[in-house]
C-alpha cells in the first residue's frame, strides 16, 4: 500500500513552481497536516495515559515499592496496601475462564469452519458475534440472578466429581471465583470462535483433501492437519481473549464475592484488580488510597501489554516456522 | 481400513464440536429470552419518562439515565470518531513509513487497554484537576475508547477502495486531497458508517469507565459539568441493591440497553454491511 501511495504522489506534476504556499492553497497540505495531527494525537493520548498512570501512582509506588505486588494486606484505614490477593484473583478467574472457554470456543470454531454448511455456519457465526456485543454489565446481571442459582444447584454434582481436589473445598455461597470464571468464559467464547474460525477457513483446501486422500477420517484431517496449520491464529485468539478476561470488570465485580483472600478453593469468594478499582475508586478520599488504586490500574495495564507482546512474539515465531 | 476406534473417535469428536457450537449460540438465545421475559414485563411507560424514586416508593423510571447515556455517547462520538477517522485517512492515504507502523501498533495497544483503565485515565485528566465528577469526564473515557476502532475500520475500508479510483480522479486534474475527500471517502462511506455504528454500540454498554467519571445521578444532569446517570451504571447499582423493585428496574434497563445495542449491530451488519461488501 505504501508504494502505491508514493507512485500516486509522483503522478502529480511537481517542481519549483509549486511552493509550499500554493500547495497549502490547493488543500493537499492542509489535509496532510490535519490527518497527521490526528495520527500523532493517538501517540500523544497513549503516552499521556501511561504518564498519568505512572505519575498519579507515585505516592503508592514510592511508599511500597515492589513489595506492593507481593503483600497481602489491603487496609485503607491504616494506609497499608498490597495487591497480591487481587492479582491472584484476577489470574485465577482468567485462567479458569480460558480452561472452560478455549475448548468450547475452538471446538465451536472447528464445527463452524470444517463441518457446517457455509450458510448455516455464517448464520451461527453472526449470532455468536452478536453475543460479543452483549454488554458485560448484562452478563453480570444474569450472573447474579441466573447463573449463581444454577451453580448452587449444580454444587453437589461438582463436589461429587471434583471434591477430592483442593479446588472444590469449603462452603459454597454462590458468589465465588468459580462463578466469575464461568461468566468470563462465556464472555470470551465469541472472540475465540470468530477469530479461530477465520483462521481455520484460511487453511488451503489442498491440506484437507490430501489428508482425506491418505485415508484420514474427517476428524483426523481436522485435528492433525488443519488445526496445526492454523495454530498461530488460534493462539492469537486465545491471547486476545486472555487480555480481555484480565481486564473484565463489571461481570467479575458482580459475581466474584469481593473478598480479598487467597483461597485455593474455587468455591470461595475472591476479588480481582479491576473489581477493586470499580468498587473503591469513587469512594476513596485518602490520597494514598487513590494512588494505590491507580497503581492497581498500572499493574493491569502492564499485564495486558505483556500479554499482547507475548501474543505478537508467539504469532511471529509460529508464522516463521509455518512458512519454512 | 478404518479401525472401529478411529471411526468412533471421529463420530464422537465431530458431534462434540457441533454441540459446542450450538451451546455458544444457545447462550445468546438464553440471554435474549431471559431479558425479554424479565425486562419486558418490568418495562412500563414510566421507565422512559420518570426520574428514579427514593427507596420504598415504586413507579419510578430512568429517564435521566437514558438522556445521560445519549449525552455521553454523543460526546464520545464527537471526541473519538473525528480523531479516529482522520487518523485512518492519514494511515491509508498519506502513511506508509515507519511512523505509520508505530501509529498502528500504538492503536492496537490502546485498543487492548482494559476499559476500567480508561476510566482511571479520564479521572486523572478531568476529575482530579476539576475536583468533581462530570459528564465530560465520562464522555472523554468513552471517546478515547472509540478512537482505535474508528481508526482501524476507516483505514481498512479506505484501503479496500481500488487504486484506479484515486488515479482516475487525479488524471482528471483533482488535487490529492480533493480526490480523497470527493472520491475515495464517498466510495468507502458505507463501510465507515458501519464501523462507526458498531463502535457506538460497543461503548454504549461500557460501565467500568463511567463508574468514577460520570458517576451517577438520581436527578437530571444539566450541561456537561455535572455528574450524570447512565443506563449501564444504573443496571450495576440496581442489580447490587437489596430491593426487589430495583431489581425489576435493572432488568428493564438491561432490556432497553440490550435491545438498543443488538438493534444497532443487526442493522449495521446486515443492512450497511451488505452494501459495504458490494464496494
Amino acid at each position: 500500500m505504501s508504494t502505491s501511495a508514493i507512485s500516486v504522489e509522483r503522478a502529480r506534476p511537481k517542481g519549483g513552481a509549486r511552493t509550499f504556499l500554493s500547495r497549502l492553497k490547493s488543500g493537499d497540505e492542509i489535509a496532510f497536516l490535519v490527518t497527521l495531527a490526528c495520527a500523532v494525537s493517538i501517540l500523544l493520548v497513549t503516552s499521556l495515559l501511561v504518564f498519568e498512570l505512572f505519575q498519579n501512582s507515585a505516592l503508592s509506588r514510592h511508599k511500597f515499592g515492589w513489595a506492593f505486588l507481593f503483600t497481602k494486606t489491603w487496609d485503607p484505614v491504616a494506609g497499608n496496601f498490597g495487591a497480591l490477593p487481587y492479582i491472584y484473583g484476577t489470574l485465577v478467574t482468567s485462567g479458569l475462564a480460558l480452561l472452560i472457554g478455549v475448548p468450547l470456543g475452538v471446538g465451536a470454531a472447528i464445527f463452524l469452519a470444517e463441518l457446517a454448511p457455509p450458510r448455516i455456519s455464517d448464520a451461527l457465526t453472526f449470532l455468536i458475534e452478536l453475543l460479543a456485543a452483549v454488554p458485560s454489565v448484562i452478563f453480570g446481571l444474569l450472573g447474579i440472578f441466573v447463573m449463581i442459582p444454577i451453580l448452587r444447584s449444580a454444587e453437589p454434582g461438582i463436589r461429587a466429581v471434583f471434591g477430592f481436589t483442593p479446588f472444590f473445598q469449603g462452603p459454597f455461597y454462590g458468589q465465588s471465583l468459580l462463578a466469575a470464571g464461568v461468566v468470563v468464559s462465556i464472555m470470551i467464547i465469541p472472540f475465540i470462535v470468530s477469530i479461530s474460525r477465520e483462521v481455520l477457513l484460511a487453511v488451503p483446501q489442498d491440506q484437507r483433501e490430501a489428508a482425506l486422500a491418505l485415508g484420514a477420517t474427517k476428524w483426523e484431517s481436522t485435528w492433525d492437519i488443519v488445526v496445526p496449520f492454523a495454530k498461530k491464529g488460534i493462539l492469537g485468539s486465545i491471547f486476545l481473549s486472555l487480555a480481555r478476561a484480565l481486564g473484565e470488570t463489571m461481570a467479575v465485580t458482580m459475581v466474584v464475592g469481593n473478598d480479598p483472600k487467597i483461597n485455593t478453593s474455587l468455591f470461595a469468594p475472591g476479588y480481582s484488580i479491576a473489581a477493586v478499582i470499580a468498587n473503591e475508586f469513587s469512594e476513596a478520599t485518602d490520597d494514598l488510597h487513590v494512588s494505590a488504586l491507580i497503581e492497581m490500574g498500572l499493574v493491569l495495564f502492564a499485564l495486558t501489554i505483556i500479554i499482547n507482546a507475548v501474543a505478537r512474539i508467539m504469532i511471529l515465531t509460529t508464522t516463521q516456522k509455518g512458512s519454512s | 481400513m478404518l479401525s472401529m476406534r478411529r471411526k468412533i473417535v471421529n463420530a464422537v469428536m465431530l458431534t462434540l464440536t457441533g454441540l459446542f457450537a450450538f451451546f455458544a449460540v444457545s447462550i445468546l438465545f438464553f440471554v435474549l429470552g431471559y431479558l425479554l421475559w424479565n425486562g419486558g414485563t418490568s418495562l412500563s411507560w414510566n421507565f422512559f419518562t420518570k426520574l428514579p424514586t427514593p427507596v420504598g416508593e415504586t413507579g419510578g423510571g430512568m429517564a435521566n439515565a437514558i438522556v445521560g447515556s445519549a449525552k455521553l455517547l454523543l460526546l464520545a462520538t464527537c471526541i473519538g470518531v473525528p480523531i479516529g477517522f482522520l487518523g485512518g485517512v492519514y494511515l491509508s492515504e498519506f502513511g506508509g513509513s515507519a511512523f505509520s507502523s508505530l501509529v498502528r501498533y500504538t492503536t492496537d495497544l490502546l485498543n487492548g487497554v482494559p476499559s476500567i483503565v480508561m476510566g482511571i485515565f479520564a479521572f486523572t485528566v478531568i476529575v482530579l484537576p476539576q475536583k468533581h465528577f462530570s459528564t465530560l469526564a465520562g464522555g472523554l473515557a468513552l471517546g478515547v475508547m472509540m478512537i482505535p476502532i474508528s481508526l482501524r475500520s476507516t483505514e481498512d475500508f479506505l484501503k479496500a477502495v481500488p487504486l484506479a479510483l484515486r488515479e482516475g480522479a487525479m488524471a482528471l486534474g483533482a488535487s490529492k486531497s480533493r480526490a480523497i475527500f470527493t472520491v475515495v471517502i464517498p466510495a468507502a462511506i458505507n463501510g465507515i458508517i458501519t464501523g462507526t455504528m458498531l463502535n457506538v454500540a460497543r461503548v454504549a454498554g461500557e460501565t467500568a469507565p463511567l463508574l468514577f467519571t460520570s458517576l451517577g445521578n438520581r436527578y437530571w444532569s444539566h450541561g456537561l459539568d455535572q455528574p450524570t446517570a447512565s443506563l449501564p451504571v444504573m443496571i450495576f447499582d440496581y442489580a447490587r441493591a437489596p430491593y426487589d423493585d430495583w431489581h425489576k428496574q435493572a432488568w428493564a434497563a438491561a432490556f432497553v440497553l440490550l435491545s438498543l445495542v443488538l438493534a444497532i449491530n443487526v442493522f449495521a451488519r446486515i443492512v450497511l454491511g451488505k452494501k459495504a461488501q458490494a464496494r
